[in-house]
């Protein structure tokens, strides 16, 4: 019951934001909101992978090129199509696209979730270092891919994918990535990743199947990274590799770790903070990346666990810091 | 089939160039497990070091060998610098911190370098000066090598038997080859770990100097973010022969330098990049250990 | 195969056979020949010098090494090569010479990750919140509080288990190598650290745990009042050969035993005491 509630409740506020936010937010910050979702996104499903289950992932963005491909190339050769039809059928055009669209998404996650496990499987066998070289390499060779295919718009990129990812969209995604990880966080599964980040050897002893549960966490990461990276193209109506290399898989490493590996809240603050930074940063826009350099350096010299830790963001704990000092018996 | 041998010099030339910025990641690897992203922008502040000495010392106006050397010199020492500023400032720091946060590291100075360069040096293309002209000389049945491609060939050469010499046959290469297996039991035998991990730093940086500096002397355009492909692709390398090994660094340049040349003619130039993680990939799946590498496992 | 000396105290069939089990790391034999049984029920202590290759037989029988040779059988049945999470599913948990505790993860945490394996709610479940999910996570939090409570733990179940005291995690690693509901735990210096008062609570809790969920145990450690108090039988190892086995009061007065702790000479000196 409480779940339902809960669901009906996230749906029901997502809706009513979609309809006043347009009219209240200039377009210039409709669209940072809309990118923080989406780089909120990112982050939380790469915070599954590096955080949760302490594996070396730094190729990301090569997930969230095959969701943002994937779902575009469906929706420009097939979506657009069902949508035409549907409306002839009399189906109302938000509901047509909506279906649509997350087909189409599901579709990129998918192929994403593929890429997923065929990334984490050499996790297998090498040890950390290595596993960011590979992963690092699959991001970059994911793009060049790209860069040469013109079915997919080569170098120039691939305009015209129809704009049906608007705020209610990017809010269910959002919430989708966040209810995932909290439920996965909190259940057997979850505490397995969680061992085998902490000490892969007693986790296996214990009776974790240490291998399939990494894999697990490349999928469910890689599938939500694509599913981001769909929403990205049905934002913008273009997709270009550029946006997709190795810097953009850095910058949600960033996020991850100034957030605090392990820790969803933490991943959600960095995201926001990090997507509003280069906006902030604009007016000194060739000092951005020497900025963002520095803090990273800085950060893992002197708080490598980032803002949270592990820890999660508690209403709970942050009321209690207010409150004033109880008489203990 | 002089095509074939005519790509066979230039990939063995290029591969010298890779093994020289190999052997910076190997070593650094060696003694302290991190995979020092920075050392290809090392490669990049070689080959403007060498462009702002050229400028400086008059050489770009009247080219001489006695010049060239010494512009040569100037950089592998100012790089050197570098090398010991970014270990102490950025790596000491995070040495006993998980695996993980020395790499971000190292991402964060490597990033540092590269956009410093582009505020610093602007972000335009430089022309490195012709301090050596060019001349092509035929080595029969149609195959010709350049006098750049001997000069990098005999420098690379010499600077790798110097550095096997080092190695070897000195204390400091002793004391090397100690702190790469073990810290502590190094520093209980009196070695200095701190100062072995420093030494190995500078030593690695002017290597990947005279790297950039001989390839400029070849591709004379140089712009801040020209280490970042060099750098992964000899990364690739240095995993190749097996990281944390010396000849391994060397045996994967060569294959890597090989590699792309091979791919580049037969294949498609666009795919030229793309082959380096191909190898990666293919060397990682089917022997993670390298050519040369031993795989140590660990103790439960 | 060794015979059992007389009045071994082997209450039933062997639960874990080890069968002429050999293994080699690259020239060094850690491990040769190693015949050993545990009978069902029963309370066996591994002893020996450091570097005798106890901990690799551990290793060997949870299946983090492969035998180079011989087999090692669980209720019959082979199990050497498996992996160490099939092993742990079979009925065999441990715990570490080092601790090797979640850090980061509170004790009740630890201790239910340990259930891991008989958990019957997929990954489905747990992100979607069915009803069996539900239960299955409410039997396995139970479990792991009537566990803490059994061991004395229930004070710092939602610590971290990095900020226990010492004496508090080596007890919390046998919280959760029970929860594993194992029929072999194998117990890796157990007593190690312990002060003399926290050394007899370990004896007692041995015991009790023993009783309480019908275990087979087996023993490393170096702490001889353990040994000789609470094992049953003890088996001795120098440079991986087993030397000696027997009762306690046969192995404290076996010389073979004397001269490999203790050395030649003393042996010579110490006759027929210890």
């Amino acid at each position: 019951m409480r779940r339902a509630a809960w669901t009906a409740g996230t749906v029901a506020l997502l809706l009513a934001l979609d309809l006043v936010l347009p009219g209240t937010l200039n377009p210039y910050h409709m669209q940072i909101l809309m990118l923080c979702g989406i780089n909120v996104m990112l982050a939380v499903s790469l915070n599954l992978i590096n955080g949760f289950t302490g594996q070396f992932s730094i190729g990301h963005a090569g997930f969230m090129a095959i969701g943002g491909y994937g779902s575009a190339m469906f929706s420009l050769h097939v979506g657009r199509g069902w949508v035409a039809a549907l409306a002839a059928g009399g189906v109302p055009a938000p509901i047509a696209q909506g279906a649509a669209l997350l087909t189409a998404l599901a579709l990129g996650g998918l192929l994403a979730a593929g890429a997923g496990y065929l990334v984490g499987l050499p996790s297998l066998r090498l040890r950390g270092d290595y596993l960011a070289i590979v992963t690092l390499g699959f991001g970059e060779i994911i793009r060049v891919v790209i860069q040469n295919v013109d079915a997919v718009g080569g170098a120039r990129g691939l305009p015209g994918i129809p704009g049906w990812a608007d705020f209610f969209w990017v809010g269910l995604g959002v919430a989708g990535v966040l209810a995932v990880s909290r439920n996965l966080a909190h259940s057997t599964h979850g505490r397995a990743l969680f061992a085998i980040r902490e000490d892969e050897v007693a986790a296996e002893a214990l009776g974790v199947n240490i291998t399939a549960y990494k894999v697990l966490a490349f999928v469910i990461g890689a599938f939500f990274a694509g599913v981001a990276g769909g929403l990205f193209a049905h934002y913008l109506s273009y997709l270009n590799p550029n946006s997709f290399t190795f810097i953009k898989s850095i910058e949600v490493i960033a996020m991850v770790v100034l957030g605090g590996l392990g820790s969803v809240s933490g991943s959600v603050l960095a995201a926001v903070i990090l997507t509003l930074l280069p906006e902030v940063l604009r007016p000194v826009k060739e000092y951005r990346m020497v900025i963002y350099s520095l803090m990273i350096i800085v950060l893992m010299i002197t708080r490598p666990q980032g803002l949270l830790g592990t820890r999660e963001l508690s209403l709970r704990r942050l009321l209690g810091r207010f409150r004033p000092a109880r008489e203990t018996a | 089939m002089s095509e074939f041998f005519q790509q066979l010099v230039n990939g063995v030339t290029w591969g010298s160039v890779y093994a020289l910025i190999a052997l910076g990641y190997t070593m650094v690897y060696g003694i302290l497990r991190l995979i020092n992203f920075a050392h290809g922008d090392v490669y990049m502040l070689g080959a403007f070091f060498a462009f702002f000495a050229a400028r400086w010392l008059g050489v770009a106006r009247s080219p001489t060998p006695a010049g060239a050397l010494l512009v040569l010199l100037i950089s592998m020492a100012g790089c050197g610098v570098v090398g010991y500023v970014i270990e102490r400032f950025a790596y000491k720091p995070v040495r006993k911190s998980p695996r993980l946060s020395a790499l971000i590291t190292a991402i964060g100075v490597s990033l540092l370098l590269e956009n410093g360069g582009i505020l610093v040096f602007g972000p335009d293309p430089k022309f490195f000066p012709q301090v050596i002209p060019a001349s092509n000389i035929p080595l029969g049945g149609g195959v010709t090598i350049s006098n750049q491609q001997v000069i990098i060939l005999l420098v690379s050469v010499a600077l790798m038997l110097g550095l096997t010499f080092v190695v070897l046959h000195t204390r400091v290469g002793k004391a090397m080859r100690a702190v790469s297996h073990s810290h502590t039991a190094a520093a209980l035998m009196g070695i200095s770990v701190d100062r072995i991990i420093t030494f190995t730093f500078v030593l690695g940086s002017t290597l990947a100097a005279a790297a950039g500096v001989l390839v400029a002397l070849q591709n004379p355009k140089i712009e801040p973010l020209m280490g970042i492909m060099p750098g992964l692709k000899a990364f690739v390398a240095a995993v190749l022969g097996g990281i944390g090994n010396i000849p391994g660094a060397v045996v994967g340049g060569l294959v890597m330098g090989l590699a792309e040349v091979m791919v580049v003619a037969y294949l498609s130039p666009t795919y030229r990049d793309a082959i380096a993680f191909v190898l990666l990939i293919v060397i990682l799946l089917v022997r993670p250990a390298g050519i040369l590498g031993r795989y140590a496992a660990e103790k439960v | 195969m060794s015979a059992a000396p007389a009045g071994s105290g082997r209450d039933g069939p062997a639960l874990l056979q080890l069968e002429r089990v050999t293994i080699y790391f690259g020239g060094l034999k850690a491990v040769a020949e190693l015949d050993l049984e545990v009978g069902e029920g029963e309370l066996v202590g591994l002893i020996g010098p450091n570097g005798a290759g106890k901990t690799t037989v551990f290793n060997l029988i949870t299946g983090v090494y492969a035998p180079t040779a011989g087999r090692i059988l669980f209720a019959g049945r082979p199990i050497q090569g498996m992996k160490p999470h099939r092993i742990a599913h079979v009925g065999i948990t441990r715990t570490f010479q080092n601790s090797r505790l979640f850090g980061a993860l509170c004790c009740r945490d630890n201790v239910c990750i340990a259930s891991h394996q008989h958990a019957r709610a997929g990954l489905v479940d747990a992100v979607l919140r069915t009803g069996r999910f539900a239960r299955d996570e409410a039997a396995i939090q139970r479990r792991a509080g009537e566990l803490l409570e059994v061991l004395g733990l229930s004070a710092w179940a939602e610590a971290r288990a990095s900020e226990l005291p010492y004496g508090q995690q080596r007890r919390l690693e046998i919280a959760r190598a029970l929860a594993g509901e194992p029929r072999l735990l194998l117990l890796d210096e157990p007593a190690a650290g312990l002060n003399p008062l926290e050394t007899e609570q370990l004896m007692r809790l041995i015991e009790e745990i023993r009783e309480r969920f019908k275990l087979t145990l087996l023993l490393i450690e170096h702490d001889m009042r353990v040994v000789m108090g609470i094992c049953r039988r003890i088996a001795v190892l120098d440079y991986g050969v087993k030397i000696a086995e027997g009762t306690p009061a046969e192995i404290r007065t076996d010389p073979k035993v004397i001269e490999a702790y203790l050395g030649e000479e003393v042996r010579a000196d110490l006759g027929a005491g210890g």
